[in-house]
């Protein structure tokens, strides 16, 4: 009779549903280990290469499967600077704010970024395009200013450059929009 | 157990010996020498974070924070250097300075321990003028409300979800100046688990959690003269409320707080307590049946559990929702007060249901929550209660109102809802269902009135307790908690199948409703959840009980009137419309 008023399989299905099955199985795996609760980063690891970032729902079934409370996972999450917790761009742009780079002009570089894109740091242009980061020192201090987008280094970069920069990504995303539909 | 290692040290040059493992903050209580602190709880683990209660220690080349390291042999404890004291006062200082200036406007003015701290460190300037975070308030839940800005980071509130109530619904988010305490994904209060006890707005030193006020509602409802206003005031109120306006702790004040509440212009006052009775006779004949011993058998599982504290009724339906067929049907003393004066009261007076407005005056948020249950609404679509004001807003309303309260006169509780028994009373401590339900059972079973009044082994002070009592031929197993930490040892026995107890009663808040998210901020220099404070306020209510002839609720006239001339008998039909309940599973389910 009591069984009836118990929500855990519907609960336990919805979690899953948020969730690749190789990770419900990975966190299987660790719930029957020792000490699973010590394997949260890992799974969340797992979670963000998967989706690109750790959204509330993937958290909350993360919490689920796993049976440490969600404002644990959630503390987690918002705590480490690795975990993004919003989508991010297709393109990352990463601004390097190291001493040299930053002595050479970085901050407006940044700004014309900021300016151009309409964001601000760590945030995402409302296309769904770019994603606006500062990162530490990238060990190319010969090239300052330094501006990463994804893997690749652009060096000597100017505020000037920058919608130049940008319009090459642009257009690369305009022509897979135009490409994409013929495809269907 | 062989006797703890001894420890000599000197605090402040004074020499000491205490047990290994003693924490220099403990060490120099014994001495006397109060250490100012902020994050601490006695009750709570240690976080150590706030730094206020550093301490010099000899030839250490930095302050140590008392709360959290233990003595050692031959330690050179300084408390109250010149040094010390800057140092303290820089860090509160540095609180301050990311803390919103809005003290004469706030909740807590005049009962925050930030603001006591700034004043008895003696800060009487703002040095540090710097960036202040923000962050959006959540003004959404129907219980507790939550306001960021306000917070210091102390963690007493999560520490208290976590570890006296076993919720977890609180956690630090994102970190150094962009810390932020809320529930997961900083959801609205009301779509997390929290289950509303509202002990994180007790335990919290400044106004970081609050309770969502009804006071505007009440004023406006009370100046209305379409409206025919009543209140009823639960147990816990009258053992608690003198302590707002500077009386002792654990005067009893019912007849104060019934003279208070006319003067504030109610129509009528009622007793929650009668409505306690009533939720005795229901629930005793609902646990009868249940144990088999009359005709209702079947009519539930075993054990049954208490349903009165709404705190443990959310999490019932979050986090052990299979234990759903086990909890009492009957609806808690508010929920069967406001039935009754809207149905009851109403025909008998003649009044129009739709013109009385309800008002419960309750130890607890969580009523507040209960109250606006859909559960709890009328068929005619109005709900039973239409306010509920915690404890503290009562306080702070009848103050506003001009109201003297210590000198007040001694009033009496109207009729026809008004007369209650002793057992009523001690509903509002733990194990006082238990003993008014074995006080009611004894008799239904045996059917000659039991041979004794008061049941002391199921007063669970320290929290837990797991007994037997003898009704007639049956031995009851009993099981009483509070804090929803304790109730889990018992709810996992009872789901795990390890143990068949009879009755179990919960409240969610520990010490029962005398300790609930809606009383009095202590008294200054009394910590809160304090067991002396809470032991108190259960006296009061013992008080109370043994002074009055009437002490089982099925001897309470009033109780068989309402039987007589209008439900019936316990457990009939129109009972069962009026003063049962039901309950369901909730998301998002509860990690336990």
């Amino acid at each position: 009779m009591s069984t009836t008023t118990d929500n855990w399989h519907e609960v336990r299905a919805a979690a899953c549903e948020k969730l690749p099955d190789e990770i419900v199985a990975m966190i299987e795996e660790c719930r029957r280990g020792p000490q699973p609760d010590s394997r949260l980063i890992a799974v969340l690891h797992r979670v963000q290469a998967h989706f690109g970032y750790l959204g509330d729902e993937q958290l909350r079934a993360v919490a689920q499967l796993m049976q440490i409370p969600a404002a644990k996972v959630a503390g987690v999450a918002s705590f480490y600077h690795f975990f993004r917790l919003k989508p991010r761009g297709k393109h990352m742009i990463n601004v390097c704010l190291g001493t040299a780079c930053y002595v050479k002009g970085a901050d407006r570089v940044a700004q014309r970024l900021m300016e151009e894109l309409g964001i601000a740091w760590s945030e995402t242009s409302s296309d769904g395009i770019f994603t606006l980061e500062g990162s530490r020192c990238l060990g190319t201090c010969g090239l300052a200013p330094v501006v990463m987008v994804d893997d690749e280094i652009y060096g000597n970069v100017t505020p000037d450059d920058v919608p130049i920069l940008l319009e090459k990504y642009l257009k690369q995303a305009r022509q897979e929009a135009t490409e994409k539909p013929a495809r269907v | 157990m062989s006797p703890s290692k001894q420890i000599s040290l000197t605090i402040d040059d004074t020499p000491l010996v205490v047990d290994e493992g003693t924490t220099i903050m403990e060490a120099c209580q014994r001495l006397g020498v109060f250490i100012p602190r902020l994050c601490y709880h006695p009750d709570l683990s240690l976080a150590g974070s706030c730094r206020v209660c550093i301490v010099e220690v000899k030839e250490m080349p930095f302050y140590m924070a008392s709360c959290s390291v233990p003595v050692w042999e031959g330690m050179e404890v300084e408390t109250t250097s010149p040094d010390i004291r800057q140092a303290r006062r820089d860090i509160v200082e540095l609180l301050l300075d990311n803390h919103p200036k809005d003290c004469q406007t706030c909740e807590r003015d005049g009962r925050c321990e930030l603001q006591n701290l700034a004043y008895s460190m003696g800060v009487r300037q703002r040095h540090f003028e710097g960036k202040r975070k923000h962050f959006e308030p959540d003004a959404s839940g129907a219980s507790v409300i939550r306001d960021p800005d306000k917070c210091i980071l102390c963690g007493r509130c999560v520490r208290v979800c976590a570890e006296i109530q076993g919720v977890y619904n609180l956690s630090q988010h994102g970190r150094g100046f962009h810390t932020v305490v809320g529930p997961a994904n900083l959801a609205p209060m009301d779509e997390s688990v929290c289950i509303q006890c509202g002990q994180c707005i007790n335990v919290c030193p400044t106004a970081a959690f609050l309770e969502q006020r009804h006071t505007g509602q009440v004023w406006a409802a009370l100046a209305d003269p379409e409206l025919h206003v009543v209140v009823q005031a639960a147990p816990s109120i009258r053992a608690a409320i003198g302590e707002g306006f500077g009386m002792p702790a654990g005067t009893p004040a019912s007849g104060k707080l019934v003279t208070a509440l006319r003067r504030l212009g109610f129509d009528a006052v009622f007793d929650t307590d009668l409505a306690a009775d009533m939720t005795i006779v229901e629930e005793a004949t609902e646990f009868l049946g249940r144990l088999g011993h009359q005709s209702q058998a079947g009519r539930g599982p075993l054990p049954m559990i208490t349903s009165c504290s709404p705190g443990w009724i959310n999490f019932l339906e979050k986090f052990y929702p299979e234990l759903i067929p086990h909890a009492s049907t009957c609806k808690s003393p508010m929920g069967m007060m406001s039935s009754l004066a809207k149905t009851y009261y109403a025909e008998k007076r003649r009044i129009d249901a739709k013109k009385i407005y309800m008002v419960a005056v309750m130890p607890c948020v969580a009523k507040k929550y209960e109250a606006a249950r859909p559960e709890h609404q009328a068929p005619e679509g109005y709900p039973y209660t239409d306010a509920v004001l915690t404890t503290r807003e009562l306080i702070w309303m009848i103050k506003c109102h001009g109201i003297h309260f210590p000198d007040l006169p001694e009033g009496e509780f109207d009729d026809p809802l008004g007369i209650a028994s002793g057992a009523g009373d001690i509903f509002g401590t733990t194990g006082g269902v238990m003993e008014a339900t074995l006080r009611a059972a004894a008799e239904m079973v045996t059917g000659k009135p039991a041979d004794r009044l008061e049941f002391t082994e199921v007063r669970a002070v320290e929290g837990l307790r797991e007994t037997y009592v003898a009704l007639g031929e049956h031995n009851v197993h009993v099981g009483v908690a509070n804090g929803l930490q304790n109730a889990k040892t018992l709810l996992d026995k009872v789901v795990q199948g390890k143990e068949k107890f009879h009755v179990i009663e919960v409240m969610a808040c520990p010490g029962g409703c005398i300790g609930g998210g809606g009383q009095p901020y202590p008294p200054e220099d009394t910590k809160v959840l304090d067991p002396e404070l809470l032991a108190l306020r259960a006296k009061a209510l013992y008080t109370i009980d043994q002074g009055k002839k009437l002490r089982r609720s099925q001897d309470n006239p009033a109780v068989k009137e309402i039987y007589e001339s209008f439900l019936g008998a316990p457990g009939s039909e129109k009972a069962h419309q009026l003063l049962h309940t039901h309950y369901h599973a909730k998301l998002p389910r509860g990690i336990r």
